[in-house]
């Protein structure tokens, strides 16, 4: 409908109305400051929300995904901070690559990565991931993980310890705290 | 017609590693069964031959991370065999002691991870306690808790810490008294024991003949172990039992490990007290003759491991073979599943104890 | 201990007495180049493996394949193939190689004998093209499908960085 013919017109569409009332609330709560109020609340909700409740991929590569088990043992016990293994790609958060990537298997991971939903991380852990590590010469394997997709976090070590999964992990509830998503309408 | 062929990986939380496992499936029983590996390969052979000999020991780690040390200890017998290098005599016992304390960790996590299969997130959890204990006297003795890099050619790579003795009775016989709780968490568990009793049936003779080698076939009542068969190290002079089951099932080859870490305790026990005094190291040969071979097979704690060398004349060798126990194990796999169904496929492989790092190499 | 060593004490034969048996057997063909204790070591001519492999398999009881594999020796023209096959029962190894011409690396299949031979071949086929006759089915198994190289051989050259 056409808001020129107002007060003449006599109907809008239901999807005409809703686009229009929204337009109209959006435009109000920009100008009157109703936004900013709400950002301030929902969005550190959001982030406190989104960063304790990072649901990995259960998905072990190599060696460094025994140090990924024992970041799980009681010993060091991952659980605390939120980080629940999810089989499916669906439900989960944070794609954690550990170990090195062949050609047979980069087609599959990517489309691991592309079947996650938003919002998602991504965490190289241990050299391969980050850049081929040891087989940096070998003929099938892909020199890092980031060739192919975006990666958040690096975590070094060969294996690293499973502290420092576990601190690689706390880096990245700073880097979601920092993008600060979950503000309320779009910026 | 409701025949289908199923994809159980790459992506699958039974697989320890990465590989496929197409079964063809008629409701739900396996009519065929078709393991599709490669996805780790690295070309692990071809790199050996562009390093130098003590640069594939670290590598030699990274084949089976769940065994590294064996591994590593694997490849200098080997390296030891072509170069005819005699190891000094306390190295020998150090060298069993590390690798039995390696089967006890290779076996705890095995355990884990077949909880993990099962769904028993409990029979997950005790054995990664256990398993600490043992990474941390390894981190005593060499600095690393995984990937030790610790065997070398010619010996090891330093003595033991002090208080070594001490605290490998600490450990040993805290857990000592831990086993009987794991299998009173297994044995006396109506669902472990329906789930694993009477599955994945593999016969003596189609063991023998399909290569299946370790505690495998030990489950099948095949009495062999090289341990005690074609003796290395120290394990010569030291008694112990070889453990053998007749059920042919998942459950025969899980009480073959539950029984081979008693044993690996009592190995430990009398290494310890054997242990003569002496150097730990001598000094190889920086380089091999040309077309000078060695071979050396050791029982992994997943089977025989064999590797085979061949000397190019200067420091990097020109082949080096590796056989894997479990390449050739996921190879029987057809035999073992065929006619079970498909809720039994994770503990038909999780009493196989897969390492894909080593089949994939 | 010297009784088990010699594995009487579990009723088998000593290597030296398979050695002495299999030469024996093929004057020509196999040759023993050493026999020690709990270890033959020999070499093998393409022709006689099949043969060789049958007799140690029904008479004396070679039970497992250890291991097979390939080596590629570029300068001397040549391929091998290396057997590896232990007797349970006599507790002993065998080492056989077997050369190849490198033009034309063809040679016997021993799966039927023994399956747990399969996939090694399998794997060597994918790594150097040697081709084994006989194989029930002789795919690459390691490397992904399509691959048009033969990675392990002495003419490929990866990407070297360093």
């Amino acid at each position: 409908m056409d808001l020129r013919l107002a007060p003449n017109a006599i109907a809008m569409s239901a999807k005409e109305f809703i686009a229009w009332s929204s337009s109209v609330m959006e435009q109000l709560l920009r100008a009157s400051g109703g936004k900013k109020a709400v950002d301030k609340i929902s969005a550190p909700i959001w982030s406190w929300a989104l960063r304790n409740a990072n649901y990995p991929l259960h998905f072990g590569v190599a060696c460094c995904a025994l140090e990924m088990a024992a970041a799980s043992a009681p010993r060091f016990d991952a659980e605390r901070l939120g980080m629940i293994y999810r089989s499916s790609p669906r439900q989960t958060d944070v794609l954690l690559v550990n170990g090195w990537v062949t050609a047979k298997l980069r087609p599959d991971l990517r489309r691991l990565y592309e079947q996650m939903a938003e919002p998602k991380w991504v965490v190289a852990m241990g050299e391969c991931a980050i850049s081929g590590g040891p087989w940096y010469d070998s003929h099938n394997t892909v020199q890092g993980v980031d060739t192919f997709i975006p990666v958040d976090v690096y975590i070094p070590g060969c294996p690293p310890r499973p502290e420092a999964m576990i601190d690689g992990f706390m880096k990245l509830h700073k880097k979601i705290h920092k993008e600060m998503k979950g503000t309320f309408l779009e910026d | 017609m409701t025949e289908m062929w199923l994809n159980m990986g790459p992506q699958h939380p039974m697989t320890h590693g990465l590989w496929n496992l197409r079964v063809k499936i008629d409701g739900e029983t396996i009519t065929e069964a078709e393991p599709v590996i490669g996805y780790l390969h690295r070309g692990w052979e071809k790199l050996a031959e562009h390093r130098m000999y003590p640069q594939i020991i670290p590598m030699a780690d990274r084949l089976c991370y769940g065994a590294s040390m064996s591994w590593s200890h694997l490849y200098c017998m080997a390296a030891e065999e072509m170069m005819g290098v005699e190891i000094p005599e306390r190295a020998k016992y150090i060298r069993t002691i590390v690798l039995e304390a390696q089967r006890i960790g290779s076996h705890l996590m095995w355990l884990a991870a077949l909880g993990t299969d099962l769904g028993s997130y409990t029979i997950f959890l005790y054995p990664m306690r256990e398993r600490e204990l043992f990474l941390d006297l390894m981190q005593n003795l060499c600095g690393a808790r995984m990937t030790y890099n610790y065997p070398r050619i010619g010996g090891v790579r330093n003595d033991v810490p002090p208080n070594f003795e001490r605290d490998f009775t600490k450990v040993l016989d805290h857990f000592e008294k831990r086993i009987p709780d794991y299998e009173a968490l297994c044995d006396e568990s109506t669902i472990f024991r329906m789930r694993t009793e009477d599955v994945g049936k593999l016969t003596a003779e189609q063991a023998k003949n399909l290569g299946v080698t370790g505690p495998n076939l030990r489950g099948s009542g095949v009495d062999y172990d090289i341990r005690r068969d074609d003796p290395y190290e120290a394990y010569a002079d030291i008694d112990f039992n070889v453990c053998v089951q007749q059920g042919c099932d998942a459950y025969a080859r899980y009480r073959v490990r539950m029984d081979e870490m008693y044993e690996s305790v009592d190995i430990i026990r009398q290494a310890i007290k054997k242990m003569p005094d002496g150097p730990v190291r001598v000094r190889p040969p920086r380089t091999a003759p040309k077309g000078k071979t060695g071979f050396a097979h050791v029982e992994d704690p997943r089977g025989e491991g064999l590797m085979y060398i061949i000397g190019n004349g200067d420091d990097r060798p020109y082949r080096l073979k590796v056989r894997s126990p479990i390449f050739v194990t996921v190879s029987a796999a057809p035999y073992m599943l065929k006619g079970y169904k498909v809720a039994d496929v994770p503990s038909i492989m999780g009493s196989v104890d897969m390492c894909l790092g080593e089949t994939d190499r | 201990m010297e009784e088990q060593r010699s594995g009487l004490a579990r009723g088998g034969l000593t290597a030296e007495e398979i050695a002495k048996r299999i030469t024996e057997r093929f004057p020509t063909g196999v040759s023993i180049t050493s026999a020690k204790p709990y270890r033959i070591y020999s070499k093998v001519d393409s022709d006689s493996l099949l043969k060789l492999c049958h007799f140690i398999k029904d008479e004396l009881d070679f039970e497992h394949v250890s291991c097979l594999g390939g080596v590629d020796w570029l300068a001397e023209n040549k391929m091998q193939t290396v057997y590896h096959i232990t007797s349970y029962a006599n507790r002993v190894t065998m080492e056989m190689v077997v050369d190849l011409p490198r033009d034309k690396p063809e040679v016997d299949s021993i799966t039927p004998l023994w399956g747990g031979a399969n996939w090694h071949e399998r794997e060597t086929y994918d790594m150097f093209g040697i081709i084994f006759k006989g194989h029930p089915r002789l795919e690459r198994i390691l490397n992904p499908e399509g691959t048009e190289v033969f990675p392990f051989r002495k003419d490929y050259v990866t990407g070297r960085r360093v």
